[in-house]
């Protein structure tokens, strides 16, 4: 018999050899060990046998001959199994450089990423956000900021008139000053704030000047608030903004809403030096406009525009393709 | 504001150090535009006599001009000022000629007929800012030498100031010169004469009818004037500031002005009506010609100086008239030195548009008591070239009761201190403006700050307090960083508004920012009300309707994108719109509006439900209610409670053919303004089951008036708690629109505590079909 358990396991072995695919190796799996299968067929004459010793005998050769079938799939299945998997990739390859577009995101436009990076810089300063009408009263435009009617000043701004309510009453804001006076009216100080906002003066437009365009204004108001506090936020904002390696300086100038009034410049790494904005710390008749006692309160504001900001940082040459709408410029960025 | 370097070291003595002077100057807010070096000589441009001119047939803006040089050749150059004459000699700039802004001269042939290079005006030579024509020299000027020999010119360094409106004395060389002083810390230098009359007593009346609007008029009689040029260094420096010298007593005028910032007139004393002067408002509708030959219409706004026989002679502080101008044989002048008041002067400018440089000056403040010094000095500068002018006696000086009132400020050190973050003692803020002409006396603690006539710019301590600033130096002041104790942050409006661009970014649309400005029509094509808020003074004509909703600039953009083959875009905008409104201010509010073209409208409603799935909106899509402007059959408007918040569909076929767009254009318009002021629902955890899920679809037939929200919500009624999701996934048209359709459903079932039963799913399948068919829409089989 045991010649009979070895021919059984020697010809299992040998057509699992040549079985040439995983299916194969399949049937003979259930085949050769299966409960009709030739080892199992031996399986079932060993209660013929005579003696326990040679029942012992039978059947651990029996079990050996299994082992044996079973580890000669298990080996030839995984080779069969890799050579097949290495045909299914090599069959799959592909090249990635062949890129067929599909739908995109979206693009903000470039104002509105300048204008969120400079909110969240001044967040990070600690500084919370306001907003305000674009149309306002020529009070909040000009009176409440120290420009009386006939104040030599509003001649500085190109002032687009509005018809609502009496003449000359109604503006398009000409900076975003005025959201100044409804913050000191909404809230008590201090108060730490940016406002940034559309802005509208009737100047005749060309590649660096628009009539409708963006500005960001800041306004600190607390006690003890300095001419020193003002060059120092504004030197760590052009560090936060620019970068470390930037700089900034106040030269005097002259704004009827703050006094002193200063010009902020910065500094690029290569030593140029860049008008930046206007600043100053604010005027006490600004303060009583906005409800505040300047011998309690002082504070400072600064402003500068946001266009100009998208527009150096990706170089555009005329500030007005910013405003065209064309697909082909916005898909640049 | 242009200063000459030379001149600011006659007045005070500052180093010869440009760098220096140009740095300090920018310092004390004199800001320097440029630094210039003027009148030197272009090299190659030399001096030539006009032979003749011609017009040319083929050649309408230029003719030819034939010039002498004086060595017998003729030179021909096409030029397209006409301002010359034969006789008349000008600079000629030959061939090879580099000009100081850059161009390179060349032989150019025009019609065939080349140029042998170029006749200059002032501006090209950097003479001056005249470019209305070709500079005329002196018939006497010799030929064919460099024009700057001929015309005795030195190189000046010249510093273009900005100005700003709180310093009118920075627009005279002495008032910069007195910052620039006090900074060097040498003394200023400037003339302060008085006037000295030696000759017989002569004066010209003075009658100030408008006293509020002069408060001080004074004349003096000058004779023995021999109308000449004037000296070399005069005519140089007045080129350099910008002014075109004439002759002496014309120059002398114009420098002393320059220099001292007081404005002044001189009238040829014989031909000034009954001797005297009248200073009145102006009758409206009077007239007069101005010196530049134009006739001027005047009405009561506008201050006049009349002579005695009430003839206007000038507009008071802006220009004189030609009536009474200097001439050649001028012998006698009576000067003419005021004051007048500067929102009077404003007006009159605005009104009229014509500026002077003695304009400039008066409308933003002269110095009411610098008149004696800036006579003397006209004196003194005149005398250099009439060594036999007479000064009479009879100086007449009228003051009103308008005189500006001498001014003196409360200045506490503290105060100062406190703003500019640095102690400054009584005696150092002293010594910062007293060399600029404050005067300080001390007060108990504060100071007694007496400000100088000339800067009225300063009324109260919060202005001395810049003024020592300043003077201290900005750099010098330190830099500190005010901490702020509250914690920075956007608003939840603000963070909201940032989530809703992300999700349309997200979803491939771009943001635009169309104009926010209209034109006339603009509403109606888009199908909108015309009624709109416009402005009184718009840029462009036409271009004066504030919108009252985004849609017409985005349909210009999809249109402009079109007309350059791009089609299918998609654009969203958040932008303020301004509906009129009764109240103090128009209805301005906060839009968003999505355009997308080359979709239909289930494009936009999936735009609307991606944003109610973001951020927690609520609201109704009504179809009853068709907003203006959309497509009748496949747009809804969109409420919340009763308000109305927005509109999502097509563009109305006739708004595209009026915007020239070819494709549909998805839409959605929200109000952002009131969308994002609500706070949104917080999304809450719901506990996903283990047990395995079962799935089943129904398709229905569904008449045309029902829609599919409606089945929608009667099937989750019916499926009840173990219904997971419910999702139309097919939509079948075999009919018209009016023959209804079959909408399929997938529904999920799960439960959360056990396996669902065969017997489970039958009867939620049997409830939702019994729930359809109340509707109307029945199983397809």
């Amino acid at each position: 018999m045991i010649a009979d358990i070895d021919a059984a396991r020697a010809a299992a072995v040998a057509s699992i050899a040549s079985a040439a695919t995983v299916d194969d190796l399949r049937r003979l799996d259930a085949d050769l060990l299966g409960k009709k299968g030739p080892l199992a067929q031996l399986k079932a004459g060993l209660g013929k046998l005579a003696t326990v010793d040679e029942k012992k005998a039978m059947g651990a050769a029996l079990n050996d001959a299994m082992t044996a079938v079973q580890s000669a799939l298990d080996e030839r299945r995984a080779v069969l199994a890799r050579a097949e998997r290495d045909v299914q990739l090599a069959a799959e390859a592909l090249d990635l450089t062949e890129f067929v577009k599909s739908p995109t995101r979206g693009r903000a436009h470039l104002v509105t990423q300048a204008w969120e990076r400079l909110e969240d810089v001044f967040v990070g300063l600690g500084f919370q956000i306001a907003e305000g009408p674009e149309v306002e009263t020529d009070w909040y435009n000009f009176e409440a900021l120290n420009m009386p009617p006939s104040h030599p000043a509003r001649s500085m701004h190109d002032t687009f008139y509005v018809d609502h309510g009496a003449p000359g009453s109604t503006v398009l804001r000409t900076h975003t000053s005025p959201v100044q006076i409804r913050v000191m009216q909404a809230i008590q100080p201090p108060i730490y704030m940016v406002m940034p906002g559309r802005v509208f003066r009737n100047e005749t437009t060309d590649a660096t000047h628009l009539a409708v365009f963006h500005q960001i204004e800041g306004l600190v108001i607390d006690r003890g608030i300095t001419l020193a506090d003002l060059a120092g936020t504004i030197d760590a904002f052009t560090k936060a903004f620019f970068g470390t390696e930037f700089g900034s300086r106040l030269r005097p100038s002259y704004f009827p809403f703050t006094e002193p009034s200063a010009e902020f410049d910065i500094r690029t790494p290569q030593g140029d030096w860049l008008e930046l904005g206007g600043c100053g710390m604010v005027h006490p008749n600004v303060l009583r406009a906005g409800g505040l006692d300047p011998e309690e309160w002082s504070g400072f504001a600064f402003g500068f525009g946001i266009d100009r900001m998208a527009k150096e940082r990706h170089g555009v040459g005329d500030v007005r393709e910013m405003y065209t709408n064309d697909i082909r410029f916005i898909e640049q960025f | 504001m242009k200063i000459v370097h030379s001149w600011l070291r006659e007045l005070a003595p500052l180093p010869d150090d440009v760098d220096a002077i140009a740095h300090t100057l920018s310092d004390v807010g004199l800001a320097v535009e440029s630094v210039d070096r003027v009148g030197a000589t272009v090299a190659g441009v030399i001096t030539a006599r006009v032979i003749r001119t011609e017009r040319h047939p083929d050649a309408a803006k230029v003719h030819r001009v034939f010039l002498d040089i004086g060595d017998g050749t003729e030179h021909h150059v096409w030029c397209g000022a006409f301002n010359m004459q034969s006789g008349d000699v000008i600079p000629w700039a030959t061939p090879g000629t580099a000009m100081p802004d850059g161009r390179l001269i060349e032989t150019k042939p025009i019609v065939g007929i080349p140029s042998e290079g170029m006749c200059c005006s002032s501006r090209e030579l950097g003479l001056g800012d005249d470019h209305s024509g070709i500079l005329i020299l002196d018939p006497k000027t010799p030929l064919g030498v460099p024009y700057g020999q001929a015309l005795g010119l030195a190189e000046e360094i010249v510093y273009d100031l900005d100005v700003l409106r709180n310093r009118p004395d920075a627009y005279g060389h002495v008032g910069v010169a007195r910052d620039l002083a006090a900074r060097f810390g040498v003394a200023l230098t400037a003339p302060r004469g008085a006037i000295v009359a030696s000759g017989a007593s002569k004066s010209a009346s003075v009658d100030i009818v408008a006293g509020d609007r002069c408060p001080r008029f004074t004349t003096i009689i000058i004779s023995g004037i021999r109308v000449a040029e004037s000296p070399d260094w005069m005519k140089s420096r007045l080129a350099a500031a910008g002014m075109r010298p004439i002759n002496n007593v014309v120059d002398v005028s114009n420098y002393v002005m320059l220099e001292t910032n007081q404005p002044n007139h001189a009238y040829d004393f014989d031909t000034l009506g009954g001797g005297g002067f009248r200073i009145r408002v102006a009758h409206d509708g009077e007239s007069m010609i101005t010196l530049d030959g134009v006739e001027r219409t005047l009405t009561a706004d506008d201050l006049l100086i009349c002579d005695a026989t009430d003839r206007p002679i000038g507009i008071a502080g802006i220009m004189g008239g030609q009536n009474t101008e200097i001439s050649d044989g001028t012998t006698t002048v009576a000067l003419e030195t005021a004051y007048f008041e500067v929102p009077g002067i404003m007006k009159t400018v605005q009104r009229l548009g014509l500026r002077s440089e003695a304009s400039a000056r008066f409308e933003r403040g002269v110095d009411p008591l610098g008149i004696e010094t800036s006579i003397a000095r006209f004196v003194e500068l005149l005398r250099l070239t009439c060594p036999d002018l007479v000064v009479h006696d009879g100086f007449v000086d009228a003051c009103t009761p308008s005189m500006p009132a001498a001014v003196t400020i409360t200045v506490r050190p503290e105060r100062v201190s406190a703003l500019l973050g640095r102690p400054f003692s009584a005696v150092e803020i002293s010594s910062l403006i007293e060399p600029i002409g404050f005067a300080c006396r001390a007060e108990g603690s504060a100071l007694a700050v007496s400000v100088p006539s000339w800067r009225p710019d300063c009324t109260l301590e919060i202005d001395i307090v810049e003024e020592v600033a300043r003077m201290f130096g900005y750099d010098k002041l330190g830099k500190t960083v005010a901490k702020s104790t509250l914690a920075g942050g956007l608003s939840p409006v603000q963070h909201r508004r940032r989530r809703v661009r992300d999700v349309l970014l997200g979803l491939g649309l771009d943001e635009a920012m169309p104009h926010p400005f209209l034109t006339d029509g603009d509403l109606s094509r888009a199908g909108l009300s015309a009624d709109a808020v416009r402005l009184v003074n718009p840029l462009v004509m036409g271009d004066d309707v504030l919108r009252t909703s985004l849609r017409p600039g985005l349909l210009k953009a999809v249109a402009f994108n079109e007309s350059h083959r791009r089609h299918g875009v998609g654009f969203f905008e958040i932008g303020h719109v301004y509906p009129p409104s009764d109240a103090e201010l128009p209805a301005e509010y906060e839009a968003l509006c999505v355009l997308v073209a080359g979709a239909e409208a289930p494009r936009a409603v999936a735009v609307w439900r991606e944003l109610v799935s973001a951020m927690g909106w609520g609201a109704r899509l009504d179809q009853m209610k068709v907003p203006a402007g959309l497509h009748p059959t496949r747009s809804a408007t969109l409420s919340a409670g009763r308000d109305v918040v927005g509109a999502v569909g097509e563009i109305h076929p006739d708004v595209l053919d009026a915007y020239e767009v070819s494709e549909r254009v998805a839409v959605l318009e929200l109000n952002l303004s009131v969308l994002l002021a609500g706070e949104p629902k917080v999304p809450q955890w719901k506990a996903t089951s283990k047990f395995p899920s079962t799935d089943f679809d129904l398709a229905f037939n569904v008449p045309a008036d029902v829609s599919a929200d409606k089945i929608d919500k009667a099937l989750r009624q019916a499926a009840g708690s173990l219904l997971v999701s419910l999702d139309l996934f097919d939509v079948y048209r075999s009919g018209g629109p009016s023959e209804g359709r079959s909408l399929a459903f997938r529904l999920r079932l799960q439960a959360s505590d056990r396996t669902l039963t065969d017997a489970d799913v039958a009867s939620v399948r049997e409830k939702c079909v019994a729930a359809a068919s109340k509707l109307n829409a029945h199983l397809r089989t």
